[in-house]
């Protein structure tokens, strides 16, 4: 194989108008498998979860799980898309070892959801639509694993282990039509599609959509075409990429690359390539000579799903709010900018904040602490923000115990570290680690004489009238009250002390 | 042994009601039939496995249900032959196929179940076609079944082992699978009863599929009456099967306990006759369209101009159909596995394994559909083939409308010496002429015999169609006729059959 230098993206793009497809599969968080009863619960022994459906028995036969379609449904609504009146599953008849009936139930020429649209709002604020082409539902093959592979591929391999975990788990695949005219942006449009499909998933509460754990993989199509040119090129299909910044390093490869090839006076070849998160680069996989023949024919073991009108319209009404939407509702709300509202969304607080400004919290104090001090220790155990032992009512707590001056930050801060560390709610680590402000005259009053004793010409100046340096007394007396100390009742009391006016 | 074979000559009615009245016992019953088998099954070959020790387990437990005084269902303790197509937990089910040869399943198909739940004792699985493709179970990797009438002759196909248990008296009540005549064509050459209900009647939940579109269940029996007592235990909605009928069963038993066709409409197709059809078969058929006259039917000829394209449109769907549920054998996680001595890769072994493991009939249905389905073929194949099916429906539901019931021969022809037809697949499909627009319409039919062709003195069977959904009618039709048979044989057809 030869290595192909690649061009600059600058140059790549100076020549060149790329065209992305972009397909996306989701596994739906269905309790159940699409086709049977198994379990789809992540993480079990090899081959427990299966059935003489899902190993395709002989003699066995697919029921639709009702709440897939209902998934495939809602997100087809929620990508604006047309819900088929009438359509069939279809068989995708190919062999390969972890599919059990050596043919995946999908749907053809039939899909359940087409012709809809996706609008993305990239970094600055644009907002780019990407049309959809369709959403259908099929189901997931089993997993292999191939063994003594110097790559992990079949080739090489001594022998392959089968997990069947998978298959029959529901999923529903997600085909943009042709995105053209993103120019420079495409890889950022691509990133950023990805994410707001990621988010809408979740919104509908349809799947978890974690891209790390597999139940969201993407599929980059690409090809390039002379400036001013109508027809599309020879396209690549960069299989599995499975993470946001993959999807944005892979379609930014695949232009430099194609920009390369084309460049030198070389053809683009149809493949299917692999896409390699250790240096972002792809190398080819399966050359796709001409058009695989799936031999696609309706399914006849199933009947056709013709979703009521009534009912599609029920759950058109249901719908959340989609996650943009929602997203600059609360930026506005919040009052902060597109860019802080970024780094809420990548850090994953959304939910977390507004749950906490439900709880009484006011949206500022929910976002500092989420964003601040939370998003420290998150970052520190490596953990996702909404994995702390904490919930957003102990957090709006905190923040209500601050308002009242109960708590200064400094205590506050304490206080999480206790919940956080299984001490109990907000008001039993103040109990137990008693950190109330103290505010009480007789309590801090010996703290203050102590200070100005100790500090002498500072309160001379005070005496003298420079009133803002009793600023330092007030820190010696926090010092020497760990932090407990009320700030203000301790800068009342010092200028009284020394008898002049604050 | 007198007594013994008696048992073994008993409709399933009349055993069902020696059993619940204690006149005989369950494992009585199940003994006689078992040494039937012992004692003919060599020179007919009707059972590829048979469960001694489960046959009499099952006899067992009725006759402790029938001792404690438990109410015992219509076919408690009847024994019967079961396909070898169905699924049975713990027992081979190879579908007449050396890819199966070593399968144990793991689980029951829902007919299965619902014939244990009826206390129905399993004597065995009984021979076929390979993957239930061909006419004459000359197709089975386990050797051929010979027709009791005649053991050089075929028993008809796929499902000739059930067909032949039942001509031999090895079993009162067999089960069959009709995806082209599998069941009518078999009852039809030996002078059995075969019925082949509305798609979807009786679950399909597994029965290995061949044709899921066309593929049915059935009953196999010596009397209509024994036939509609089985008909009722295995039809109803299943859940398990999408294209299983969720509706009531149709009442079969009672209609085939008030035989009847006065006033009734009844449909002579004029497409089932000419060329290719056997003379003794044609006159046996007449007879039988003036026996429903004088029993007070109103005959009328039907014609059904798209029938005659039914054959080509069936050998594409069907190949097709096949061609994709059989992808799944594979050698990866049942069956036979050819080749893997640790050099081949799995794609080889899968290779090697299905030319090992297919016979060439099952080898020429899996290319013929392949290549039916393939991009660019699909339209003028498989989709001209459904829209045939679709002419076909018309054409059925246009005769409907005119008539109760059709009538035609079951098969052009007696049943044909085994090895004739082997290397000529045309001449064989030719037996399913008749059967297969019911298959591709989804109605309901049954064959029943209408007497012996004077040429051969080989059984023929009368053809009875009905709308779907209505398979009572075939079961008041068909018992009508066979009272006035039997009235005027002065005995039952089969009692003709030499003895083995």
């Amino acid at each position: 194989m030869t290595v192909t230098e690649l061009v600059s993206y600058e140059d790549a793009l100076a020549s060149y108008d790329p065209v992305m497809g972009l397909e996306v599969h989701v596994e739906l968080g269905t309790r159940t498998k699409m086709f049977c009863g198994c379990s789809t619960s992540l993480g079990a022994d090899p081959n427990t979860q299966t059935c003489p459906v899902c190993l395709g028995l002989p003699g066995s036969l697919p029921v639709v799980n009702a709440t897939a379609v209902e998934s495939a449904v809602r997100i087809g609504l929620a990508l604006n898309c047309e819900i088929a009146q009438w359509c069939r599953f279809a068989r995708k008849n190919y062999f390969y070892p972890d599919m059990p009936k050596n043919f995946q139930i999908s749907q053809y020429d039939e899909p359940i959801a087409f012709d809809g649209y996706l609008d993305v709002q990239l970094e600055d604020g644009e907002v780019f639509r990407v049309g959809i082409e369709r959403a259908h539902m099929e189901e997931d093959t089993g997993k292999s694993t191939h063994i003594g592979g110097a790559t992990g591929r079949i080739h090489g391999a001594v022998h392959s282990l089968l997990d069947y975990n998978r298959a029959g788990i529901p999923l529903i695949e997600i085909v943009t039509k042709p995105i053209t005219g993103a120019g420079e942006r495409a890889p950022e449009v691509a990133k950023a599609y990805v994410a707001e499909l990621r988010e809408l998933i979740r919104a509908l509460g349809v799947s978890e959509a974690r891209m790390e754990m597999g139940q969201m993989r993407c599929d980059v199509n690409l090809s390039l075409r002379p400036h001013g040119t109508e027809t599309f090129g020879t396209r690549s299909e960069t299989k599995n990429v499975n993470s946001l910044r993959s999807v944005e390093r892979a379609t930014r490869f695949e232009i430099q690359r194609h920009a390369a090839v084309l460049g030198s006076g070389g053809t683009i070849v149809q493949e299917t390539r692999h896409f390699h998160e250790d240096d972002g680069s792809t190398t080819s996989g399966r050359v796709k000579e001409e058009a695989e023949d799936y031999r696609y024919f309706p399914e006849p073991d199933l009947v056709p799903v013709a979703p009521a009108r009534e009912w599609v319209e029920g759950l058109r009404a249901g719908l959340p709010e989609l996650p943009r939407l929602r997203r600059n509702r609360l930026r506005e709300e919040w009052g902060i900018s597109e860019h802080e509202m970024q780094s809420v969304l990548n850090a994953g607080a959304i939910d977390l904040i507004t749950a906490t400004i439900d709880a009484g919290a006011p949206a500022d104090q929910a976002r500092k602490w989420w964003m601040g001090e939370l998003a420290r220790r998150a970052n520190e155990q490596g953990t996702e923000l909404s994995a702390l032992p904490i919930t957003p009512d102990r957090v709006a707590r905190v923040c209500e115990l601050v308002a009242d001056g109960s708590l200064n930050d400094k205590l506050a801060r304490q206080v999480i570290e206790g919940v956080l560390a299984g001490e109990g709610g907000p008001d039993e680590v103040v109990d137990k680690r008693g950190l109330k402000v103290v505010s009480d005259t007789g309590a801090l009053s010996a703290a203050v004489d102590e200070a100005i004793a100790a500090n002498g010409a500072i309160a001379e100046k005070i005496r003298g009238g420079k009133v803002a340096a009793a600023g330092a007394l007030v820190g010696a007396v926090m010092k020497a009250t760990r932090g407990q100390a009320d700030a203000a009742r301790v800068r009342e009391l010092i200028l009284e002390k020394l008898g002049v006016q604050g | 042994m007198t007594h013994s074979s008696d048992l073994t000559r008993l409709t399933a009615a009349e055993t069902a009601a020696r059993i619940a009245s204690g006149r005989a016992s369950a494992v009585e019953v199940a003994e006689a039939h078992l040494a039937r088998i012992e004692a003919v099954d060599e020179k007919v070959h009707a059972f590829l496995h048979v469960d001694r020790e489960g046959a009499l387990a099952r006899a067992r437990t009725v006759d402790a249900k029938r001792s404690r005084g438990e109410r015992l269902g219509p076919l408690a303790g009847v024994p019967l032959a079961l396909k070898d197509i169905f699924t049975t937990e713990g027992m081979p089910t190879t579908v007449g196929s050396k890819i199966l040869e070593s399968w144990i399943p793991p689980y029951d198909a829902t007919l299965t179940k619902r014939l244990k739940d009826a206390d129905v004792v399993i004597l065995g699985k009984t021979n076929m076609d390979e993957f239930a493709m061909g006419s004459s179970t000359e197709n089975s990797a386990y050797g051929p079944t010979g027709n009791p009438w005649d053991l050089t002759r075929i028993p008809g196909g796929s499902g000739g082992g059930s067909s032949a248990a039942l001509a031999s008296y090895q079993a009162p009540l067999a089960i069959g699978t009709d995806t082209g005549g599998s069941i009518r064509q078999p009852a039809a050459v030996t002078g059995t009863v075969g019925v082949k209900p509305t798609y979807g009647a009786v679950s399909r939940y597994g029965m290995v599929a061949f044709s899921s579109s066309l593929d049915q269940g059935g009953p196999c029996a010596r009397t209509v009456l024994d036939a509609a007592l089985l008909h009722e235990a295995i039809a109803g909605h299943d859940p398990l099967d999408s294209t299983s009928v969720d509706a009531p069963v149709p009442p079969v038993v009672e209609a085939a306990r008030n035989g009847d066709v006065k006033g009734l409409r009844v449909g002579v197709v004029r497409e089932f006759a000419g060329e290719g059809y056997q003379a003794g078969v044609m006159q046996r058929f007449n007879e039988s369209v003036e026996l429903l006259r004088e029993l007070g039917a109103e005959i009328v000829e039907i014609s059904c101009p798209s029938f005659d394209k039914a054959l080509a449109a069936y050998y594409l769907i069907a190949p097709s159909e096949c061609s994709s549920n059989l992808a799944r054998f594979d050698a990866m996680r049942y069956g036979l596995r050819a080749g893997d001595d640790g050099t081949r890769s799995a794609e080889e072994v899968t290779s090697l394994t299905r030319e090992a493991g297919f016979g060439p009939e099952v080898k020429r249905r899996i290319m013929l559909g392949t290549y039916a389905l393939s991009s660019g073929y699909y339209d003028a194949y498989y989709g001209s083939a459904q829209k045939v099916r679709t002419l076909i429906k018309r054409d059925f539901d246009a005769a409907f409308g005119k008539v109760d019931v059709l009538v035609s021969p079951t098969t052009p022809t007696t049943a044909f010496p085994i090895g004739e037809r082997a290397d000529d697949p045309m001449a064989m499909y030719l037996a399913d002429l008749c059967t297969i627009p019911s298959n591709l319409a989804g109605n309901a039919a049954m064959s029943l015999p209408c007497g012996l062709a004077p040429e051969d003195g080989l059984p023929v069977g009368l053809q009875i169609i009905a709308p779907a959904m209505a398979d009572d009618r075939l079961y008041r039709v068909g018992a009508a006729v066979e009272a006035a048979y039997h009235a005027r044989w002065g005995h039952p057809l089969l009692e003709e059959a030499p003895s083995l």
